[in-house]
């Protein structure tokens, strides 16, 4: 073997000082990959008092066997016979007590009401609630980080872009509880304003067809009211917008600015002006970055907790109206795990929302990263 | 020479990049359906000369330019002029191929959507026709829905021809078109550069002194931001009148 491929060339020092490093990155990556596992499992677990049935208010009761004659039960003389009889029940009574509601069938209620003599856990307000806002907090964010992206990556002047991005991924780190204080005592006003005026304005609507028709008044009262609440769906999304822009801005800037200049070059020679060179070659060329960013906004969005908690009302009313207060997967477990009693059903179920929320932000995920990016780059990069 | 003949007249042209002066005193014409050359050493400004003629060179911030550069008259640093249909009239071809993310028809067709939606069954026809004038047509006609990414390197750059073709402009740059190209692609582009001629006026920079010899009319050799000598092509390759231009095109240097 010649002299230079021989393995004593390296020094013993070296070859360990290369095997520490090597197996401390090692050892660091997956410590960090298994924590996040362990954390998976361990919200798993706590919720397998619902998953598998072993919470005690899921197994069935154990009575103590009573004999019939030790019940104390009304009696009744009967004078046909002459003795005193006892009243039999009536069987529609008992057939009710075993026709029991099975867990999941309350989970799958309309009511979040998770304490009292009959607890009901219905999530589908809760579900409808994280979607609602989430839906407002996109419409807000969606267009206005890709706007701004758009602006900041191709007509700002240098000097500005170099001062706002920074400035804006300090925002993407801003503490969510203050936002969530500024929608509390500011956005809220401003959103009551404009939907008093509306309101007023619907009202007028209102009387006036309702003087054209009046047997539909009443109806027309209610369809024409757009929500007798202060913190709502609205303020609450408005709030989840003010944190997502930021998360959308930046990756959508990044992605943009990744795109090869001579993309833009080109299309200018062949006489695009900028706007049409943003929108109609930019943006689609940057589109899987773009793609990301709304996932991760959604993804941000979905998860937040203390706006969502803070803002939104916090009551879980079911309806369509984004204007009516709602209350949020996130925000349930937030406000409700300090008070549940450990290791009950609810604390099951407030681990088993915490699944749901994975569950859904994956699948939004999923959905995305499998059909959605397919359609759009095919549509406007060709197949 | 007839003075009708003239497209692009340029008299006196200098560029700076902030202080550093690119083009001193450029004085050249270019010819109407001819190809004219230009050649020379890596920085010598022959691009800077051809960029400014379409405007592109704006986009750069430093750029500055005075002198006169007329396109059939009209001066292209006018402050009245419309760099954007200027940039329609003047199409340009990069060096590097780069057709968009989108399909072949896209690509071709996108020139044409700019600013304006013209029916359907006239993009088709346009979209055929410039495919058809880059040659490029009969080996994608059935495939003009595929990304165009997806296209060999010289068939990339006739893409970019026939997209710069379906804007119907009048002249044409090419900034060293071939020089990422095979000797198989090459040829292709030079054969489409003598097709094309008949209907535009072409210019082309290349830092390959044999194709210069075989596409152009005329030919420019640039140094150090000087136009050296500018003439016919056959008596700049056979008797150059300058010394730098024989040292040049003998291989001397550069």
């Amino acid at each position: 073997m010649p002299e230079f491929l021989s393995k004593k060339k390296r020094s013993k020092k070296q070859i360990i000082i290369e095997l520490l490093a090597e197996w401390g990155i090692r050892i660091t990556a997956s410590f960090s990959i298994i924590v996040i596992f362990l954390i998976f499992i361990f919200v798993f677990r706590e919720a397998g008092g619902l998953i598998f049935g072993t919470a005690k208010e899921l197994k069935p009761k154990v009575e103590k066997k009573v004999k019939e004659s030790d019940i104390l039960k009304p009696e009744v003389y009967n004078p046909e016979t002459g003795e005193i009889e006892k009243i039999k029940e009536p069987e529609s009574k008992k057939k009710k007590e075993t026709k029991k509601q099975s867990i999941w069938e309350n989970i799958a209620g309309t009511v979040w009401q998770p304490v009292g003599k009959e607890p009901k856990y219905g999530i589908m307000p809760l579900l409808a609630g994280t979607l609602k806002v989430t839906f407002v907090a996109l419409l807000l964010a969606t267009p206005l980080g890709i706007f701004a992206a758009i602006y900041t990556a191709f007509f700002a002047k240098r000097k500005f872009r170099e001062w706002i991005k920074p400035t804006v991924e300090i925002l993407a780190g801003f503490p969510s509880v203050v936002l969530g204080f500024f929608c509390l005592v500011t956005i809220v006003r401003g959103v009551n304003l404009i939907t008093t005026y509306i309101q007023s304005g619907l009202d007028a609507f209102a009387a006036g067809l309702g003087f054209l028709l009046p047997f539909a008044k009443e109806y027309l009262h209610e369809a024409c009211t757009i929500s007798e609440f202060h913190y709502s769906g609205v303020v609450g999304g408005i709030g989840l917008g003010l944190a997502v822009i930021p998360i959308i801005f930046t990756i959508t800037e990044d992605a943009l600015s990744a795109v090869p200049k001579s993309y833009r070059e080109a299309s200018l020679a062949l006489g695009a002006t900028e706007w049409e060179t943003a929108f109609k070659v930019m943006l689609p060329a940057a589109l899987p970055g773009v793609v990301a960013a709304v996932l991760l906004g959604i993804g941000r969005a979905f998860g937040e907790t203390m706006i969502a908690l803070m803002a939104t009302g916090n009551a879980a009313l079911l309806s369509w109206n984004i204007f009516h207060p709602v209350r949020t997967l996130a925000a349930t477990i937030g406000s409700e795990t300090g008070e549940v009693q450990w290791g009950s059903l609810h604390y099951n179920i407030l681990f088993f929302l915490g699944i749901l929320l994975f569950i859904v932000s994956f699948s939004i995920n999923a959905v995305t990263e499998l059909f959605v990016k397919k359609y759009l780059t095919k549509k406007f990069q060709g197949a | 020479m007839a003075k009708d003949s003239v497209k692009i007249k340029i008299r006196n042209f200098n560029v700076l990049y902030g202080e550093k002066q690119a083009l001193n005193d450029i004085t050249l014409d270019v010819q109407i359906n001819k190809v004219t050359a230009f050649i020379g050493p890596s920085g010598c400004g022959k691009s800077t000369l051809l960029r400014s003629i379409n405007r592109m060179n704006d986009l750069i911030y430093t750029f500055s330019a005075n002198g006169k550069l007329t396109i059939d008259e009209t001066n292209v640093y006018d402050p009245d002029i419309d760099v954007v249909e200027l940039r329609k009239k003047v199409g340009m071809v990069f060096q590097k191929s780069i057709p968009f993310p989108k399909s072949i028809y896209e690509n071709v067709a996108y020139g044409l959507r700019l600013n304006q939606t013209p029916p359907s069954t006239e993009v088709d026809e346009i979209v055929e026709y410039s495919l058809k004038k880059a040659a490029l047509w009969d080996e994608v006609k059935d495939r003009l829905h595929d990304s165009a990414t997806g296209l060999s390197g010289g068939q990339q750059q006739r893409l970019c021809i026939a997209r710069a073709v379906a804007v119907n402009p009048e002249i044409l740059l090419m900034d060293e078109p071939c020089s990422a190209l095979d000797p198989i692609s090459t040829a292709k582009i030079e054969e489409l550069i003598e097709e094309l001629k008949d209907s535009y006026t072409i210019v082309i920079v290349t830092h390959n002194m044999q194709q210069a010899a075989r596409v152009s009319d005329s030919t420019g050799f640039f140094y150090m931001g000087d136009l050296i000598e500018f003439d016919k092509t056959r008596t700049l390759f056979t008797s150059p009148s300058k010394k730098e231009t024989e040292d040049y095109i003998t291989g001397r240097f550069g």
